[in-house]
């Protein structure tokens, strides 16, 4: 039963879900759910410009995610608008102008539900190589991040007392963000890679000692919950996206079944 | 504006204020705030809610930049900071031991040391947001002195801790100071009662309405009846202000004008000659 195209899009989701885990802790942590949501609809108007310039469509869709992802940030340090409101109008307003913009260019064929959920078919050996250069990047630079981005999650203004730099770690996280909203994309769609980042930790959290600890037990959940689902959209037919996040919503229930054990400890 | 001052600062001067001030638009948070805290030195600022205290601290520490005047900091200055308040979330875990290394690399066995000291070495394993107002302030603490810093730096360091918590934490800082030979600046929150060991007390209210030493408490037998054996951890300080904060916002000086805003310079002020015009003040 093991196609090809589904040993690809699997390696592709165990690599996605591995770099989502750790990021995921700090969406969790720091309440960016609606912000990595944002992030993720601004992918498709990454995608439509992507079409429009004839470039590479990994690239263009970090680009606009990362330019979001920095105007989200100074204009939220100066805007008269609350901030849920601004991420609420810049989320549904790219993904409306990259819907429209895609309508529009009617030489392209461009499957939307794929875009929107995922498409395991449309994997390919370069995304592949795409998935774990990136992700491995990704990865590094968020240990070498590690220290001022946590201390900042924790105090901000402790951090900053004490002689680190969270605002230069949080602007490489935005961008490391991003970076993985470009290349998660294909596996669940831009509608569903916040869910891949957020679940895995929430359902993490309960079972971690230390911040370290949450974010290699996320990345083991997402990898679980990708393994499920893939199959599972095999199975029935399902698309890959909306499987792996039903599969690490039952991961997230499981998780919080009365564990006694563990529960005396916490 | 001040720019000048930079140079005048004694070589064991930690960190100055010289008279710095932070605005939001068209209001000022404080203002004309001066101050400096020394090696080995306690400085202690006080003031009503909202008298520019932790933001006088924010611009000292450089987190928050000055609008006017200039904020100075030694080079290399280590820094050991107490926030006001610290929220921990449900989603974080971390436990007093993880909390110890959150911005530098500690040693195990320094870090049992400093919470030996505050005395909660057995809440190591413990959740931060488990802990009760008294501990989670001592695993503050013992994080911020574990860095051996130059300067600590303590945002009302007592609050939510009993009146017995609050003297064994006052007789902790000054034993700390003596043993590392830090320059301490605290927020206290209360107007009138602060730590003997004081070297100097500042009162803000959007300015510097006042500073000096504190009179301990243990000379005064009232006190002494108050505060118990262990008063003289405490001292009190007796403001004189030249001026009085009205209820709407406004200062009336000294020589009987009113104002709207209040800073020096303004030509309404003494502060040179403290004894010049003696007002009690109505803060509290």
């Amino acid at each position: 039963m093991l196609d090809g195209f589904f040993l690809r899009a699997l390696v592709a989701g165990i690599g996605v879900a591995a770099i989502a885990g750790p990021l995921g802790c700090f969406i969790v942590w720091r309440r960016l759910a609606y912000f990595g949501d944002t992030l993720s609809h601004a992918a498709l108007l990454g995608v439509a410009l992507g079409l429009l310039m004839e470039v590479n469509i990994t690239l263009s869709v970090f680009a606009v995610a990362g330019l979001v992802a920095l105007a989200l940030m100074v204009l939220q340090r100066r805007a008269s608008l609350s901030a849920d409101a601004l991420l609420g109008l810049l989320a549904h307003s790219s993904l409306a102008i990259g819907i429209v913009c895609l309508a529009f260019m009617t030489w392209v064929r461009m499957d939307l539900m794929g875009l929107l959920f995922g498409d395991i078919l449309a994997v390919s050996k370069t995304d592949i190589a795409i998935i774990y250069a990136g992700g491995a990047a990704v990865l590094v630079v968020l240990a070498l991040i590690w220290k001022p981005l946590f201390a900042g999650t924790v105090s901000r203004e402790l951090a900053q007392a004490e002689g680190l730099n969270p605002g230069r770690a949080d602007l490489v996280f935005m961008l490391l963000l991003s970076g993985t909203i470009a290349i998660a994309m294909k596996i669940v769609g831009v509608l569903l890679i916040t869910a891949l980042m957020l679940i895995p930790a929430a359902a993490a959290r309960r079972f971690a000692a230390t911040p370290e600890h949450m974010a290699v037990l996320a990345a083991l959940a997402g990898v679980l919950s990708v393994i499920a689902g893939l199959f599972g959209s095999l199975e029935w037919d399902t698309p890959s996206g909306p499987s792996i996040v039903v599969a690490a919503m039952a991961l997230f229930l499981l998780g919080l079944a009365p564990l006694p054990a563990i529960q005396r400890n916490r | 504006m001040a720019q000048a001052a930079k140079s005048s600062s004694p070589p064991d001067t930690l960190v100055s204020l010289t008279n710095a001030g932070v605005s939001r638009g068209e209001h000022w948070l404080v203002r004309g705030v001066s101050l400096s805290v020394n090696a080995g030195e306690i400085v202690t600022l006080i003031g009503p809610n909202g008298s520019g205290k932790s933001t006088s601290v924010k611009m000292a520490l450089g987190i928050m930049a000055p609008n006017e005047g200039t904020a100075t900091r030694s080079k290399g200055l280590r820094v050991g900071y107490v926030p006001q308040k610290l929220a921990i979330d449900w989603t974080l875990p971390l436990t007093v031991s993880r909390f110890m290394s959150l911005t530098g690399p500690v040693e195990g066995a320094d870090a049992d040391a400093a919470l030996t000291e505050t005395g909660i070495a057995h809440l190591a394993g413990s959740e931060l947001r488990n802990l009760s107002g008294g501990e989670f302030q001592r695993a503050m603490l013992a994080r911020a002195i574990l860095r051996k810093p130059d300067l600590l730096v303590l945002d009302e360091p007592v609050q939510g801790v009993d009146f017995s918590g609050e003297i064994a934490l006052y007789e902790l800082v000054s034993k700390i100071r003596d043993r590392l030979g830090c320059g301490i600046l605290m927020v206290s929150h209360d107007l009138h009662i602060v730590m003997a060991a004081t070297d100097k007390v500042i009162c803000l209210n959007g300015h510097v309405c006042c500073e000096g030493t504190p009179h301990a408490v243990a000379e005064d037998p009232a006190y002494r009846q108050l505060f118990g054996e262990r008063a003289g951890t405490l001292a009190v300080y007796q403001h004189h202000h030249d001026h009085t904060h009205l209820p709407d916002g406004r200062v009336r000086h000294a020589d009987g004008t009113i104002t709207d805003d209040c800073h020096p310079g303004d030509g309404h002020h003494a502060h040179h000659e403290p004894d010049a015009h003696e007002e009690e003040h109505d803060h509290a």
